[in-house]
């Protein structure tokens, strides 16, 4: 029987994966010392090809692209985390307290879920940033929003197998209050799908937060991958690099992202590994 | 079955659709409330400022002074009689707007759902008939690379592509309107328009299906009933295309009814990309408009859509998977 680590790291599809993540990770956290100035300064000529005085060229305005793409993974990879941050807080409550509970509590949150599931969540999450106005914390709010209902569900099932195993009716005897039953014994077992479902959840809320903000309803005044595509969209004849750069940020990320989500679950379920 | 029970459980279907309907209702109702600004201070504003005395007595006509919960029954009436509102910007009933732009929709949704679930079920099958040969290999890395990549930019990457360096397809509309096709030319004029954004859209549930086809077929090949097909002396071919090609299906019919709201979130993106006139392209004109009354319409117009197309495939997962009780 091999370890969690050993299945893991083992995987050379997570490697790529973590190699990617960790880069991007180095160059959010050092953006203002790998690009110093502001990523919305002029500092050339317009659409200046890659390869000359600025390694992937200028956007229509002479704003540097690589400076974009440097700064726009911060908040790229913020507004994702917070979301799904935010998204598995929520589920985790609203999961637990159904699976715990059970009988009409369980019934009525459940149906509250299925609603969620059921209307169209990319339209609905338009829906609340148009009438919020768009903002980064408005982003959060509409793509946690949109995003909660997987991790409740997960959660509610392993509460549900758990609750009956004896550890847990050992703490009722031993006079433990619910909250306490839940947070200490409870979800501490549910974590690793828990895990898996909420690192895959981050590869959807990067899509969503680009899609939204090429629709131009993404934060203003914070450059993000899906802003420059949705900004090098009209000059796409003339300069193809302005759409081609983001586009392939953003899908090496949620490529990155998927790869270790799925590796994850492969080392924490191995009998599902062969599948 | 009996067509008695068929009918009681699509009747029964339908009733359970009652409760995500009125919830649409009532979340849409909420939003309109906290939407900056009331009708009746953006038409003021429009007409370049008004009056408070005739601020009011708009607010008085549109029913806006009455009690929050008169104002949200008074709204479910009007929605009951499927009267949407009025789309100021546009000086058109939202209802008439909706249903203008609804067909486009619905073609470019019925289009991509064919060639998604043909070709995704095709790989998928592929892919586990060669199950850890190279050529498995190659669909599978395909599919999670497609899996990871935004819809906006394959669009943008096509209309680079086919349209601006090699010119093979037209970058945006449903048809040449200035040709006045008529007839069959017509039909083959919007066939043409409709080939990059359908593959737009579909590439994404392509790949989704492809994955889960392979999963599931592998998952049925280690089943019970396989080894007993087997046992009885059926051949491979037969046991794949008799029993597990069809079993497996099942997953998918079922994921590809979960995936039509997001189906029509796509196609948000994709019309507005390739300026195709359907819902999704005027929510995007209604958005920047700040037309809510319309947006909140074409909402609740998705909403419904998706709950009826999750009732269409429950019918048809009857009749593809008898064991499911339906008395």
């Amino acid at each position: 029987m091999k370890t969690f680590w050993s299945r893991f790291l083992g995987n050379p599809r997570v490697y790529l994966g973590l190699i990617w993540l960790g880069l991007l990770l180095f160059v959010a956290i050092a953006a203002n010392i790998l690009a110093p100035t502001d990523p919305f300064a002029i500092v050339g000529k317009p659409m200046a090809a890659p390869g000359g005085e600025f390694l992937l060229g200028t956007d229509s305005l002479g704003r540097n692209v690589l400076a974009g793409l440097i700064h726009g993974s911060r908040a790229t990879i913020l507004i994702a985390v917070l979301a799904t941050l935010v998204a598995v807080a929520f589920g985790t409550f609203v999961g637990a307290v159904a699976g715990y509970y059970g009988g009409l509590i369980d019934d009525v949150l459940m149906r509250f879920t299925e609603f969620f599931q059921t209307i169209p969540s990319f339209l609905f999450a338009i829906v609340l940033i148009a009438i919020l106005s768009p903002s980064a914390l408005n982003l959060v709010v509409a793509i946690a929003t949109v995003s909660w209902p997987p991790i409740a569900r997960v959660v509610r099932g392993e509460v549900l197998t758990v609750k009956s195993r004896e550890f847990v009716q050992a703490a009722v005897v031993a006079g433990q209050g619910d909250a306490a039953i839940l947070l200490k014994q409870v979800l501490p077992n549910t974590l690793s799908p828990l895990i898996v479902t909420g690192s895959l959840l981050i590869a959807t809320a990067i899509l969503t937060e680009s899609a939204l903000s090429f629709l131009g309803l993404g934060a203003p005044n914070l450059m993000s991958w899906g802003f420059m595509i949705g900004a090098g969209r009209s000059f796409m004849r003339e300069a193809w690099w302005l759409i081609t750069v983001p586009g392939i940020a953003i899908l090496l990320t949620v490529l990155a992202i998927n790869l270790v989500g799925e590796g994850l679950n492969d080392a924490l379920n191995p009998r599902l590994a062969d599948l | 079955m009996k067509s008695g029970s068929l009918g009681s459980y699509i009747a029964r279907r339908l009733l359970q659709t009652i409760p995500v309907i009125l919830g649409v209702v009532i979340v849409n109702f909420l939003l309109l409330q906290l939407a900056p600004g009331d009708l009746a201070t953006v038409l003021a504003g429009e007409a370049g400022g008004a009056p408070k005395e005739y601020i009011d007595q708009l607010r008085a006509r549109f029913g806006q002074d009455k009690p929050i919960y008169v104002q949200l029954f008074h709204y479910m009436k009007n929605l009951l009689v499927l009267d949407l509102g009025f789309s100021f910007r546009q000086s058109a009933p939202v209802l008439d707007l909706l249903l203008k732009r609804l067909w486009p929709t619905l073609l470019l949704m019925g289009a991509t759902l064919v060639i998604s679930l043909g070709l995704g079920i095709l790989m998928g099958l592929l892919a586990a008939l060669w199950v850890r040969t190279w050529k498995d290999h190659v669909i599978s890395v395909a599919a999670i690379i497609v899996y990871a990549t935004p819809l906006f930019w394959v669009g943008l990457m096509l209309v680079l592509v086919f349209s601006i360096w090699l010119d093979w397809f037209p970058t945006s509309g449903m048809e040449n309107v200035v040709a006045f096709h008529e007839g069959w030319n017509r039909v083959v004029d919007i066939a043409h328009h409709l080939v990059l954004p359908t593959l737009t859209l579909s590439l994404f549930y392509l790949a989704l299906y492809a994955r889960l086809m392979r999963a599931s077929m592998l998952e049925q090949r280690g089943l019970d009933y396989v080894t007993t097909a087997r046992a009885k002396g059926q051949s491979d071919r037969k046991i794949t295309t008799r029993h597990v090609f069809r079993n497996a299906l099942l997953p998918v019919v079922t994921m590809a009814g979960v995936q039509t709201g997001g189906l029509l979130g796509g196609s948000v993106v994709v019309e507005s990309i390739f300026a195709w006139p359907g819902l999704g392209q005027l929510a995007f004109q209604s958005l920047f408009a700040r037309d809510y009354n319309l947006l909140l319409g074409i909402f609740f117009m998705s909403a419904v859509l998706v709950v009826i197309v999750n009732l269409i495939v429950d019918i048809i997962y009857v009749f593809l998977d008898p064991r499911i009780r339906i008395g």
